[in-house]
């Protein structure tokens, strides 16, 4: 029984959006099911009582004074842009016919 | 003439602070030697002379006056890996997805590097997005071993490394998220180190998996990648996870270490790393290099961290997940590739359809794997119980540095792997950082230094030292220690100027040996 079927790597490409073709999904599937596999391994010493680690350096907060500093300017911000109009990003469409 | 790509970065930077050669003319003879063997090392991605020779001009026109170096690498030039943003220069983290983009701004170790008066040569290349183990993820081809063209110079610094042990940089930058500059520092016989997380800013360090990620030293010895060090590093406001703390004095104890006493030293060998699994040339090499530190005078003990090998599960669905966030940044809109803006698409379709052509298979697969292990319903099992592991792994450190100064382990179970070998096999070639990986889910400092010559191969071996967060001294001290009392590995590197390369591997066992 495989960890991870075809329908589930596609469903994850979409929520990723990643518009994955026919071929990757067969390729992924084996390739993230065989992954996973190994992987899983983490479960066999994750017991209830252990604290989990999310960063190496226990964090605070970290504040500094609210204080204006030099940023990008409009032009700088644009400038990687792959398409700018009237001094702002352009996007295309964000909402369908229906909506 | 002494051919000035063969010197060390501190002999450089003593010959050009003494007004004996100056940085223009180093800086020359490295970009020399870049256009004479980078068509076929293919280290770099953007060469930028001009860049570099401004800042060299700098330097000899900041010495003429009398005025103190900027740094002790003033005028010393360097390579710096493509994931570290450039203001002016092109930075693509060797991604389709960031062909052309320059950067508005520099990155904090840039920034650092301009003000030490370090010319910077060009870009090196790497796996896409840091996302590799052989450099053969680039989405601008790959980048070969100076060692032996077939085979592969590490990953993801596989760039970084490559331009250092090719003689076209003395100095170069890496990234460390599981192993990107010590496996390639092993790989390439040449010194990596990954410093104590937080200890180099990451601001400006296009991000991979933020809580793992950390910029650090390349050179071809001890004593370079510590004055290396000690210019990147350093508190930033601008990294809200960088740490507020002296920087360790890692020049000092590279020059301690240099005297070559070990003695009070108390050096563990890692049990989990080694045997099954691991190159018998690769484990000789590592036994006799925990003779010689033994024959330095340091205390030798063999050290149990058993759950070191949960490191790299555990690792391979921390990084995805990180990276799976990390990566949502890229959506085609304000930045980097966009494709299909025809007014047929919508933005979604958009940006689907850009990410799909922008990336290349190992980043896709890994968005996916973090995408499906931080899914709920499968949070718990995967992602929390990594984020389980990354604590016992942590455990195992703190007891290990109560019994001992340093850890010890071969810094990847091969020598170089052949172009090609791995790159169908995805846990093949994340095996390459079994050995790495624990050392960034703790945060530790840690590095690799070359050991010698591979006895079945006649390819370099690393052996990796690790040390407590915060102690990246002890790295240095007993690095340097060992790298003098080895023979230089990087004097039997082919000569690339005659005719290309010379196949590696043609050294009998006894020369091997030497």
């Amino acid at each position: 029984m495989p960890k991870i079927s075809r329908d589930e790597v596609a469903h994850l490409a979409k929520l990723a959006r990643l518009a994955v073709t026919e071929h990757e999904l067969d390729v992924f599937a084996g390739q993230l099911d065989h992954i996973l596999d190994a992987v899983a391994k983490v479960s066999e010493v994750a017991a209830e009582d252990i604290p989990p680690t999310s960063h190496a350096v226990p964090l605070t907060n970290v504040f500094r004074e609210d204080v204006v500093r030099p940023g990008l300017t409009q032009q700088q911000a644009l400038a990687g842009a792959p398409a700018a109009e009237e001094g702002r990003f352009r996007v295309p469409r964000i909402l369908g016919e229906e909506q | 003439m002494t051919d000035l790509t063969k010197l060390t970065a501190a002999e450089l930077a003593g010959k050009i602070h003494a007004r004996e050669v100056s940085s223009v003319e180093v800086t020359q003879a490295h970009l020399d030697r870049i256009a004479e063997v980078d068509s076929f090392v293919h280290a770099f991605l953007h060469v930028d002379a001009d860049g570099a020779l401004a800042a060299a001009r700098a330097v000899d026109d900041a010495v003429g006056r009398g005025d103190a170096p900027a740094s002790a690498i003033a005028g010393v030039p360097l390579a710096l890996k493509d994931v570290l943003t450039t203001k002016g220069i092109p930075t693509t983290c060797g991604s389709r997805t960031l062909e052309g983009w320059i950067p508005p701004y520099d990155a904090t170790v840039t920034r650092k590097l301009r003000e030490a008066g370090v010319p910077i040569l060009g870009k090196t290349n790497m796996d896409e997005f840091a996302m590799g183990s052989s450099t053969e993820n680039s989405a601008f081809g790959v980048t070969r071993n100076p060692w032996d063209d077939t085979r592969i110079p590490g990953g993801s610094g596989g760039g970084s490394a490559a331009s250092i042990a090719a003689f076209e940089a003395p100095l170069a930058i890496g990234t460390d998220t599981g192993g990107s500059i010590r496996q390639p520092g092993a790989v390439t016989g040449t010194v990596g180190v990954k410093p104590t997380y937080g200890g180099v800013s990451r601001y400006g360090l296009v991000a991979f998996s933020s809580s793992l990620d950390q910029a650090g030293p390349c050179a071809r010895t001890v004593l370079d990648a510590a004055l290396l060090h000690e210019v990147i590093a350093g508190h930033d406001r601008m990294d809200s996870t960088s740490i507020d703390a002296p920087v360790p004095a890692v020049v000092a104890a590279a020059r301690e270490g240099l005297r070559g006493d070990l003695t009070g030293m108390k050096v563990g060998v890692v049990k989990e790393f080694g045997g099954d699994g691991y190159q018998p040339g690769v484990q000789r090499s590592f036994e006799a290099a925990v003779a010689q530190l033994r024959a330095l005078g340091a205390e030798v003990v063999e050290v149990s961290c058993p759950n070191f090998t949960y490191a790299l599960p555990a690792y391979y669905l921390i990084a995805p997940s990180e990276c799976s966030s990390n990566l949502a940044r890229f959506d085609a809109m304000r930045y980097g590739l966009r494709v299909s803006d025809d007014g047929a698409h919508s933005a979604e379709e958009v940006m689907s359809l850009t990410r799909e052509e922008g990336f290349g298979a190992e980043v896709k697969r890994r968005i996916m794997l973090g995408t499906y292990a931080l899914s709920s319903g499968y949070y718990d099992a995967y992602y929390g119980s990594a984020q389980k592991v990354r604590t016992l792994i942590r455990r195992d450190f703190d007891a290990a540095f109560e019994k001992v100064d340093v850890l010890v382990s071969p810094t990847t179970p091969t020598t170089a792997f052949k172009i090609g070998e791995r790159v169908d096999d995805p846990m093949a070639m994340y095996l390459a950082d079994l050995c790495t990986i624990p050392a960034n889910l703790a945060g530790n400092a840690a590095m690799s230094v070359p050991s010698g010559l591979s006895d079945e191969d006649g390819l370099p071996v690393g052996l990796q030292i690790m040390a407590p967060a915060l102690a990246d001294d002890r790295l240095y001290r007993v690095g340097a220690a060992f790298e003098a009392a080895r023979e230089p590995v990087l004097d039997r590197v082919p000569d690339l100027t005659r005719g290309g390369f010379v196949p590696a591997g043609a050294l009998s066992p006894a020369e091997a040996a030497k």
